[in-house]
């Protein structure tokens, strides 16, 4: 596949010693992680491992306690979703972040609703263009105009999908995004994320499908107890040793064999 | 030959399969019927729930007429339903975003009386006498207005900025509201009743002279008709532009036609309603004019409450589902983790829909101390209970994110036409209380098991 970007150009996400507290809890302790354009990075560790609330001072739902993220080498201030998206952070939450009561293009659209000059929602406008990048995501979609309550789960989350394309994301933070979704969505969701790739589009995907993981990514951080464990070049890992890094917490080089073998047992 | 005609002619033999025969082709003529009823209304793009309650308030309105011997639909009576339940109307339109955003306001009721004190003091006490400007000023009106406006917005905000910024739970905000601001009535004057009003701002309560008369009336529902018009070709076109489905072409007619008789309908019976004799014999000789034989006959026409409710709904409506406003209340409703992912600043939507609902609690509190013409102590007592009523009977999930404007007004109606159907018939007070208590549970009970149905 495409190789790292070259080291001189700065990377397109760079989150340095990133610390947040949840009372007594550091739930994610001085993480550094970088992205670069073009690039899937697989955010994978067990459950409470820090991976989506690290994801979530990226997209400005978390404030960080300490620490700094810079867009294109310059630090960008995150303070809530809106600043993310300014800079071209789009994300797709676990939960889908939908509000249920309202209908598919109102969600592709919430909080950056189309007006017509004098302020009324052009509600037309945003179904054409909910139609549109629905066409071309999911073209069998066709539940433009009710609540996406009634929608399969599939379907919603191709209207989460949707929402994060549509606004020419530059970076994009991928939540378990196959989570709702049967075989033939899920390797449609694989194509998409290869397209973007392609695109230059820098991509985090958090997964606990670890086949997912190696499929999609380039580099894989591993997380454990709100830390990295490690960086790794996906090319040179196995499955294994990158289970191993989830489950003990360890580089490779560092399991003991007593603990590997326990892993097996 | 022989055995194939005997099958069937030995199950028909039997009287349950003759039964389940019959049953199942009821039911399958039910199923087609009903399933025709719904393709109707979809070509028609009609809010089905609202079509229940209008079906609803035409079964309350003819069982009235009935037993009270043909007294309740007459326009004389209709007339004044509508006077008496502007005031409520207004208020619970606010009251569907206040709920829609899973918040809730315990203080309409003393906040109206405490407005409408404030107003009745500007006008009454402050201007004429603390200032010396004297009674009736062109001006006072007005002013009375705008302070009890700007009030009610300060004191919506105040709630809102409570309930928003200072994470205390509406219904606590609101309950010390609803203390607190009819308690201050009392220190105002003591609970004396501050009366007579300033003469304009009196015609804001309706009566006869506080209506908009035969001629404007029809001037105000042609352009109603023209406006239903417009927005129907407007929505037509715009659709069009994309390529969407647009209704049938009969649909649409029939939908503009509908609106434009129920408007003009509407008119034509406020407009039936004459001035009482002696009123119309007093205009006759203050101005001068020969009274025919049986009496002058002067048309009263839309009651400016009416006429404001009517302005104060289509604003609502408009807020609520064509600005970004509307949209972000009602996406608060129904998952607040995704409005504030979404960008959309929680806080200040929920403070915005209190300061609203205050701004309609001034209008309200407005139009109930002009029709008393002062204000009395106990003014708005229990409204908030009527308002919330009526939002909830109107179609408004206290789950949020659900509810419309229209079915709060036509909700406000409907508990007025209980509550003065039931007057009609003499029945006494805690007997209303006890039927309006009974249709508020089952209204929402049955409404949610049609949800339930429908889910």
């Amino acid at each position: 596949m495409t190789a790292p970007a070259p080291a001189h150009s700065a990377p397109l996400v760079e989150m340095r010693d990133i610390r947040v507290s949840f009372g007594g809890v550091r739930a994610v302790d001085d993480v550094t992680l970088d992205l670069h354009a073009g690039e899937v990075v697989g955010v994978v560790g067990g459950n409470g491992a820090g991976k989506s609330t690290l994801m979530k001072t990226l997209s400005g739902a978390q404030r960080p306690d300490s620490g700094e993220i810079l867009i294109d080498g310059r630090v960008a201030s995150i303070t809530n979703p809106r600043d993310a998206k300014a800079v071209g952070i789009e994300t797709i939450y676990q939960t889908l972040a939908l509000a249920d009561n309202v209908d598919a293009p109102a969600n592709l659209f919430l909080g950056r609703e189309l007006t017509t000059a004098l302020g009324i929602l052009d509600d037309s406008a945003m179904e054409d263009a909910t139609r549109k990048v629905m066409g071309r995501l999911n073209p069998h979609f066709k539940r433009f105009k009710t609540p996406v309550r009634s929608l399969s789960g599939g379907q919603r989350q191709s209207v989460a999908i949707a929402r994060a394309v549509h606004f020419n994301a530059r970076i994009l933070i991928m939540d378990e995004p196959t989570a709702a979704l049967g075989p033939a969505e899920t390797a449609q969701v694989r194509d998409l994320i290869r397209q973007l790739k392609a695109e230059g589009i820098g991509i985090f995907l958090i997964s606990h499908d670890i086949h997912d993981v190696f499929d999609l990514s380039d580099r894989i951080a591993v997380m454990y107890h709100g830390r990295i464990v490690g960086i790794v070049d996906k090319a040179k890992v196995t499955t294994d040793e990158v289970l191993g890094m989830i489950i003990l917490g360890k580089r490779p080089e560092e399991v003991t064999q007593e603990e590997l073998a326990e892993l097996h047992g | 030959m022989t055995e194939i005609s005997g099958v069937p002619d030995a199950t028909s033999h039997r009287p349950a399969g003759r039964v389940r025969a019959a049953v199942s082709r009821v039911r399958s003529a039910f199923g087609s019927a009903t399933s025709r009823v719904r393709s109707v209304t979809t070509s028609l793009e009609i809010d089905t729930r609202l079509l229940g309650m209008l079906l609803a308030l035409a079964v309350i309105w003819i069982l009235f007429h009935w037993r009270s011997n043909g007294n309740f639909i007459t326009p004389r009576n209709l007339w004044n339903l509508s006077v008496q339940s502007a005031s409520i109307a207004i208020m619970a339109t606010g009251m569907v975003l206040v709920i829609v955003s899973r918040n809730i306001d315990l203080s309409v009721g003393s906040l109206l009386g405490f407005l409408g004190y404030t107003m009745a003091m500007v006008q009454a006490e402050w201007i004429p006498q603390t200032l010396g400007l004297g009674f009736d000023q062109p001006y006072t009106w007005i002013v009375a207005l705008a302070v009890g406006i700007g009030l009610g917005a300060l004191i919506g905000g105040l709630h809102g900025a409570l309930v928003a910024y200072g994470g205390v739970p509406s219904f606590v905000v609101t309950l010390g509201g609803f203390l607190i601001w009819r308690g201050l009535i009392f220190w105002y004057a003591q609970g004396q009743t501050i009366a007579p009003l300033d003469s304009s701002f009196a015609l804001l309560g309706g009566g006869p002279i506080g209506s908009l008369g035969d001629r404007w009336s029809w001037i105000v529902a042609l352009i109603a008709c023209a406006g239903i018009v417009y927005t129907l070709i407007a929505n037509r076109r715009r659709k069009r532009r994309y390529g969407f489905q647009t209704r049938p072409r009969w649909a649409e007619i029939l939908v503009g036609a509908v609106f434009c008789v129920a408007v003009l309908a509407a008119v034509w019976v406020a407009n039936s309603y004459p001035w009482p004799p002696a009123l119309a014999s007093q205009y006759a000789a203050d101005h001068g004019i020969t009274e025919p034989p049986g009496g002058l006959r002067i048309a009263t026409g839309i009651a400016f409450p009416v006429l404001i409710l009517a302005g104060v709904a289509l604003v609502m409506t408009v807020i609520a589902t064509r600005r970004r406003f509307g949209r972000y209340v009602f996406a608060i409703g129904g998952n607040p983790e995704a409005a504030v992912l979404g960008g959309i600043n929680v806080r200040r939507t929920i403070m915005l829909t209190f300061v609203l609902m205050g701004v309609l609690v001034a209008i309200s509190a407005a139009i109930t101390s002009a029709r008393l013409n002062g204000a009395v102590t106990n003014l708005g007592v229990q409204n908030e209970l009527d308002v919330i009523a009526a939002a909830v009977i109107g179609g408004t999930s206290f789950a949020g994110g659900i509810g419309t404007i229209a079915g709060a007004v036509l909700g406000a109606v409907v508990m007025q036409s209980l509550r003065s159907g039931m007057l009609l018939l003499l029945v006494d007070s805690p007997t209303q209380d006890i039927v309006v208590g009974i249709v508020l549970v089952a209204a929402v009970g049955l409404d949610a098991l049609l949800r339930r149905r429908a889910s």
